[in-house]
C-alpha cells in the first residue's frame, strides 16, 4: 500500500499549513502545530487551551456543552435544566449519544427529555429568575426528581441572574438537591472550561453524601471520564464483573445520582479522560485519599494493560492470576480478528483530530491494525494532555482560564483515608505504576508525525491533501468535508452511531469497522466511468 | 419506556419546557445564507452556538456546512465584539476568500447590543473588505421568534441589501421558497419552468446542501442564488412568497425597497396549495397551464382515490413549523384524515387562528397549541388521552412512536435517522404523491404488522 508519509518533507508541511494566514494568525497557529521528533531529539512544546482565532472555522464548542453536554448529560436521574433561549437546550438534547441503562422500568431517567425555560425578551430585560423559580417548581410538580441541574447559557450572565441563590433558594422550598452550573458558554475558550466547572459542582454537591459502602468485592474503583458512547460502559461492565470489581460509579457514563453520592467510598480512581474529569480525581485524593491512576480502555493491549495495573493495585495473587486468565481468554477471539483485518490494514495512515483524550487513545487501536497516526490533535485540551503532567508547574494560567473558580479542598477530617500506605505507593512506582500521572498524547507519537491543537478546517483540508489519509476521524461538523474530498471519515465523538469500542469486544468491533471503511469498494466508484473515457472516441454504428 | 415520566394527566405549565417544538433564530439564518452562491455564514457570538447550529443542520443533510463564528470570550461578552468581527471579516476573506458573508446575531451579541452595521462600516474603512466583497447581516435573538424567523430574517436582509432599481422592470418572478428542503426548492424551479416562467429563486440551497459525491470537497459549491440575481430581484414583475413566515418579511421589503409586488401563499404542500400556486403562475405571467402538470396532478388525484379507504378517518398527531403545518394540515383534511393533535413552537396568533379555522369542520374540535410551552411533551400527553393512528413531524417524534407504538412519517426539521427529505420534495403535486406514499407505507406496514392472521392481506 503506498504510504505518503515517506515522500514528504516536513518543513514543507508547516508551510503549506500556514501560508494561506495573515501574519498575526500564523504567528499564532505556528505554535500549535508541532513535528514530533526522534525520541533523542527535543520535540519543541506545544500551545494548547488558547483562545480560537475569530473566523478561522474551528471544531470546538463553548463551556455549555462541555459542562451539560458532555459531564452532566450522560447521568439519568438527575433534571438538566437549561437556562437560556431555547437553541442551547434544543441542540444538545440527545444528541450525543449516551447510552444509559436504568434498574427497572420505574427507575427515573430523564435522559430523552429537554428541559428549557425558554427564555423570551421580557426576561432577558427584567431578569429570568422569576421563570427560573416557576420553571423548577413546575418541573418539581410534574416529575419530583431527586435532583435538578441548572445550566446557565451565554445571556444568564450578563443579565445577572443568580442561579446558585436560586438554586439554594429552592432547594429549600422542595426539599430536592438543586444545583447551579454558571456554565455560560463564553467562559473559557472551549467545552474545557465546563468540563471543569462541572467537576466543581459535582464534587460540592453530590459526591460525599452517601457512605454506606455497598457491594462485596475487595476491588472497588470508580472509572473517571468515561461516558457510555455507543455501549462502552456496559463491556466495560461486562469485563469489571467477570472479575468481580465493584464499579462503584463512572463519572458519568451510565451513571446515577446515588453512585456520585457514593462514589468516595471507592478505594481507586481509574481515569480515562484525563482532560474533562482530572479535576475530581484529584479533588478525591485530596479530601478523601483514593488514589488515582491513568487506564486507556480504547485498544486491546491497552485494555490488558491497564486491566495489569488494577490487579498490581490492589496486590493479591489470585486476583492477579484472575486477571491474567481472563486477558488470556479475551485476547484468543481479539486476536484471530486482529491477524485478519491487520493484513488488509497495515500500513495505511490515519489522522484523528477530537476531543480531549480520543486522538490519543484510538492511536492504540490504529496501532493494532499496523497503521500509524501521521497527524493527531485535540479540540479542547491543555499542554498537559499533549506532553504529560510534567509539564503542569511551567503552564501560566491565562485570563481566561483565571475566570474558572479553582476550589480549594482540605482532607475531610472524618473520612479521610489514604487507602494504601505511602511505602507500598513508593513500591508500586518504583514497579512503573505512576500515580496522579499522565504521559500526554506526544510521547507516544511517531518520528515525524503531527501534534496539531485545536486544527482548523483550512488545516485539515491541507493535512488530507498532503498525506492522503486512508481514514480521518473527527466529529459530525468535519463528516462530510472529509468524505467529500474521497476519504473516509469515522465520527470518534458519536462512533457513527456505531460502537462499542472500548474494551475487548469494542477492539474486535473496530477493526471491523476500519477494514470496512477503508477497504469498501464503493470509493472506487465515485468517478463516472464515462469520464475515463478519452475525450473524443469513434462513435459505435449499430450493425443494420 | 423511553418517555416513562410523561404523565397522562395534563397540567399547565407556564415556565418550563420540555421537549420543544422549535429552536432558536440564528440555525434558521444560516440556513438561508447557505442559499446564496459562495456565501460563508457568520455566528456573531460565542462558538458554541455555531459549532451547534453546523452541527445540527449537518446530521439533517449529511453534508459539509460550512460557518465561521466571532468566537467571543468573556472579555468580548463584558466590552463588546467589535474587534473580534472585524478580525472575522479580515481572516474569512483572507483564508477561505467567499464572495459575501453573512453575518447573524446570537443571544449573546444581542443582550450585549452590538451594532452590526456600525462595526462592517468599521472593517470596510479599515480595509478589511476587499473591492467587489460584501457583508450582509440579519439580527436574530433567539429570545424572540424561533429558527423560522431567523431564516425570515436572513431573506429579508438579502432584499435590503442587495434588491435595486435598475434597467426597468423585466418579465421575471422572484420565488422566495420559504424554509423549505434543497429539494423542495427544486421543485418549485421545476414547476415554475414548465409554466415558463422565468424566475430568480432566493434563497436556494439545492445543490449546496443536496450536493453529489465527486471526490472533490468544494467549499463553495455550484448552486445558491447569486449576488447579481439578487441585485435583478428588484427588477422583476412581481414576487411569489412561499409561506408567511419565512418568506413575507422579504418580499414586503421588496414591494416597500423596489415596488415589486407579491403574492403570499401556502407552501405548496399537497394539492390545494399546489393549485393555488399554479395558478397565481397563470395570473401573474398569462401562461397557460401545460399538459405535464395536469398530468402530474391527474396522477396525484389517481393515487389518493385508488387508496382513500385507507387514509379516510385516520387520526393524525404533528408537530411542524407553521408555514408547513398550515397546508399540511389542509392537506390531511383533503384526502380525507383527522389532525387531532398540533403544535408547533414558533409563536404566531395568525398560525393558530388558520389552524383553527381549517380544522373547525372537523367531527371534534382539534388540539391546537402554538408558541409557548407548545411542545412535544404536550402533545404526547394529548396522544396518551387520545390516541392517534399516525404522526408526522421531525425524529424526535420516534420517542413517543415507540413507546405508544404510533407509525410515524418524518417530517419538517430536524430529521437526524432517515435520508431523502433533501433529495426528494414533498411540495407540488409530486412531493404530494411522495407525501402519500410514506404516509401509506407507514399505516399500512403497521396494518400488516398488527393485523391477525386470519385478515392478513395480500392485496391491499
Ligand atoms: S444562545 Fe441563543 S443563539 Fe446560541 S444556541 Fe442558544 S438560543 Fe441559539
Ligand atoms: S449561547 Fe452560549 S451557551 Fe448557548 S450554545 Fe451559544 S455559546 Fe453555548
Amino acid at each position: 500500500m503506498t504510504n505518503n508519509k515517506e515522500n514528504i518533507n516536513s518543513a514543507e508541511v508547516k508551510k503549506e499549513l500556514l501560508k494561506q494566514y495573515p501574519p498575526k494568525v500564523a504567528r499564532k497557529r505556528d505554535k500549535q502545530i508541532v513535528l514530533i521528533k526522534s525520541k533523542n531529539e527535543k520535540t519543541e512544546e506545544i500551545q494548547a487551551n488558547v483562545r480560537t482565532i475569530p473566523g478561522i472555522i474551528t471544531q470546538r464548542g463553548c463551556c455549555y456543552a462541555g459542562c451539560k453536554g458532555v459531564v452532566l448529560g450522560p447521568t439519568r436521574d438527575i433534571v438538566n435544566l437549561t437556562h437560556g433561549p431555547i437553541g442551547c437546550g434544543f441542540y444538545s438534547w440527545l444528541t450525543r449519544r449516551n447510552q444509559t441503562m436504568p434498574d427497572g422500568p420505574d427507575d427515573e431517567n430523564y435522559m430523552t427529555y429537554c428541559f428549557s425555560t425558554d427564555m423570551q425578551e421580557e426576561e432577558i430585560i427584567f431578569g429570568g429568575e422569576k421563570k427560573l423559580k416557576k420553571a423548577i417548581e413546575e418541573i418539581h410538580e410534574l416529575l419530583n426528581p431527586k435532583a435538578i441541574g441548572i445550566f446557565s447559557t451565554c445571556p444568564v450572565g450578563l443579565i445577572g441572574d443568580d442561579v446558585h441563590a436560586v438554586a439554594r433558594e429552592m432547594s429549600e422550598k422542595t426539599g430536592i438537591n438543586i444545583f447551579g452550573f454558571s456554565c455560560e458558554g463564553y467562559k473559557g475558550v472551549s467545552q474545557s472550561s465546563g468540563h471543569h466547572i462541572a467537576n466543581n459542582q459535582l464534587f460540592k454537591h453530590i459526591v460525599g453524601l452517601d457512605d454506606t459502602v455497598k457491594g462485596s468485592s475487595k476491588y472497588r474503583i470508580n472509572l473517571l471520564g468515561e461516558y457510555n458512547i455507543g455501549g462502552d460502559a456496559f463491556e466495560l461492565d461486562r469485563i469489571f464483573k467477570a472479575l468481580d470489581i465493584d464499579l462503584v460509579s463512572t463519572f458519568s457514563g451510565n451513571s446515577s445520582y446515588d453512585q456520585f453520592a457514593n462514589s468516595h467510598t471507592a478505594d481507586l480512581n481509574l481515569v480515562m479522560c484525563h482532560r474533562s474529569i482530572n479535576y475530581l480525581a484529584d479533588m478525591m485524593k485530596i479530601k478523601f485519599g483514593i488514589p488515582w491512576f491513568k487506564i486507556n480502555f480504547i485498544g486491546a493491549e491497552a485494555t490488558a494493560k491497564s486491566l495489569r495495573k488494577i490487579g498490581k493495585y490492589f496486590g493479591d495473587a489470585d486476583f492477579r492470576k484472575k486477571i491474567e486468565d481472563f486477558i488470556k481468554k479475551e485476547m484468543e477471539e481479539v486476536e484471530k480478528v486482529r491477524v485478519e483485518m491487520e493484513a488488509k490494514c497495515r500500513g495505511r495512515l490515519a489522522m484523528i483530530f477530537v476531543g480531549g483524550s480520543r486522538a490519543h487513545h484510538y492511536q492504540e487501536l490504529f496501532k493494532e491494525l499496523g497503521m500509524e497516526t501521521v497527524g493527531a490533535g485535540y479540540e479542547f485540551a491543555h499542554r498537559d494532555d499533549y506532553e504529560g503532567r510534567r509539564v503542569l508547574p511551567n503552564i501560566q494560567a491565562d485570563a481566561d482560564s483565571r475566570n474558572i473558580e479553582e476550589l480549594t479542598i482540605e482532607k475531610d477530617p472524618g473520612r479521610y483515608n489514604p487507602r494504601i500506605t505511602d511505602e507500598k505507593m513508593k513500591m508500586l512506582e518504583s514497579e512503573g505504576l505512576t500515580f496522579s500521572e499522565y504521559e500526554g498524547m506526544m510521547q507516544e507519537m511517531t518520528n515525524g508525525s503531527w501534534a496539531i491543537d485545536d486544527i482548523s478546517q483550512y488545516e485539515t483540508e491541507k493535512m488530507i491533501e498532503l498525506y492522503k489519509p486512508a481514514v480521518f476521524c473527527a466529529g459530525i461538523k468535519e463528516k462530510y468535508i472529509v468524505q467529500k474530498m474521497g476519504i473516509p471519515m469515522k465520527q470518534l465523538h458519536s462512533y457513527d452511531y456505531g460502537g462499542p469500542y472500548a474494551g475487548f469486544n469494542g477492539a474486535i468491533n473496530f477493526y471491523r469497522e476500519i477494514d470496512r471503511m477503508i477497504n469498501t469498494e464503493i470509493w472506487k466508484h465515485i468517478e463516472a466511468p464515462w469520464k475515463k473515457r478519452p475525450e473524443l472516441h469513434a462513435k459505435y454504428v449499430f450493425a443494420s | 419506556m423511553l418517555l416513562r415520566h410523561t404523565p397522562k394527566e395534563i397540567k399547565e405549565r407556564t415556565a418550563i419546557t420540555i421537549n420543544p417544538a422549535k429552536t432558536c433564530q440564528p440555525i434558521g439564518a444560516m440556513y438561508a445564507s447557505l442559499g446564496i452562491h459562495g456565501c460563508l455564514p457568520h455566528s456573531h457570538g460565542s462558538q458554541g452556538c455555531c459549532a451547534y447550529h453546523r452541527s445540527t443542520l449537518t446530521r439533517h443533510y449529511k453534508e459539509p456546512v460550512m460557518a465561521a463564528t466571532s468566537s467571543f470570550t468573556e472579555g468580548a461578552s463584558v466590552f463588546g465584539g467589535q474587534a473580534n468581527l472585524v478580525q472575522a471579516i479580515n481572516n474569512i476573506f483572507t483564508v477561505y476568500n467567499p464572495d459575501i458573508i453573512a453575518v447573524h446575531t446570537t443571544c449573546l451579541s444581542e443582550t450585549i447590543g452590538d451594532d452590526i452595521p456600525q462595526i462592517v462600516a468599521k472593517a470596510m474603512t479599515d480595509g478589511k473588505i476587499p473591492d467587489g466583497k460584501y457583508v450582509i447581516h440579519a439580527n436574530t435573538p433567539s429570545y424572540a421568534g424561533s429558527h423560522v424567523t431567523g431564516f425570515g430574517s436572513m431573506v429579508k436582509a438579502m432584499v435590503d441589501y442587495f434588491s435595486e432599481n435598475t434597467a426597468g422592470k423585466r418579465e421575471v418572478y422572484n420565488l422566495i421558497p420559504g424554509y423549505v428542503e434543497p429539494s423542495d426548492m427544486e421543485e418549485v424551479k421545476r414547476l415554475a419552468n414548465e409554466m415558463k416562467i422565468d424566475s430568480i429563486m432566493f434563497p436556494d440551497t439545492s445543490g449546496i446542501l443536496n450536493g453529489p459525491q465527486t471526490g472533490r470537497f468544494e467549499m463553495f459549491p455550484e448552486g445558491g442564488v447569486s449576488i447579481n440575481d439578487l441585485k435583478l430581484t428588484g427588477d422583476s414583475a412581481a414576487t411569489i412568497a412561499l409561506g408567511k413566515l419565512s418568506s413575507e418579511p422579504a418580499a414586503r421589503a421588496l414591494d416597500t425597497k423596489c415596488k415589486v409586488p407579491y403574492k403570499l401563499l401556502d407552501i405548496p404542500i399537497g394539492f390545494l396549495a399546489t393549485d393555488r400556486l399554479i395558478m397565481a403562475m397563470q395570473d401573474l405571467a398569462g401562461t397557460t397551464v401545460p399538459y405535464s402538470i395536469e398530468l402530474e396532478r391527474g396522477r396525484m388525484m389517481d393515487m389518493i382515490t385508488d387508496m382513500q379507504q385507507y387514509l379516510h378517518g385516520k387520526r393524525v398527531a404533528l408537530s411542524a413549523d407553521p408555514d408547513q403545518l398550515i397546508p399540511l394540515v389542509e392537506f390531511l383534511i383533503s384526502i380525507g384524515m383527522d389532525p387531532v393533535h398540533i403544535v408547533t413552537g414558533t409563536p404566531g396568533k395568525k398560525t393558530e387562528k388558520r389552524l383553527r379555522e381549517l380544522t373547525s369542520g372537523m367531527k371534534s374540535e382539534a388540539n391546537i397549541k402554538v408558541g409557548a410551552n407548545a411542545d412535544l411533551f404536550l402533545l404526547h400527553q394529548w396522544i396518551k388521552n387520545d390516541p392517534v393512528d399516525l404522526l408526522i413531524g421531525n425524529t424526535y417524534l420516534k420517542y413517543i412512536a415507540r413507546d405508544e407504538d404510533i407509525s410515524m412519517v418524518r417530517f419538517g426539521f430536524p430529521i437526524l435517522d432517515r435520508v431523502g427529505h433533501s433529495y426528494f420534495p414533498t411540495v407540488g403535486y409530486r412531493g404530494g404523491m411522495r407525501l402519500i406514499e410514506m404516509i401509506l407505507n407507514a399505516l399500512l406496514d403497521a396494518k400488516d404488522r398488527k393485523s391477525p392472521d386470519e385478515s392478513f392481506e395480500l392485496v391491499m
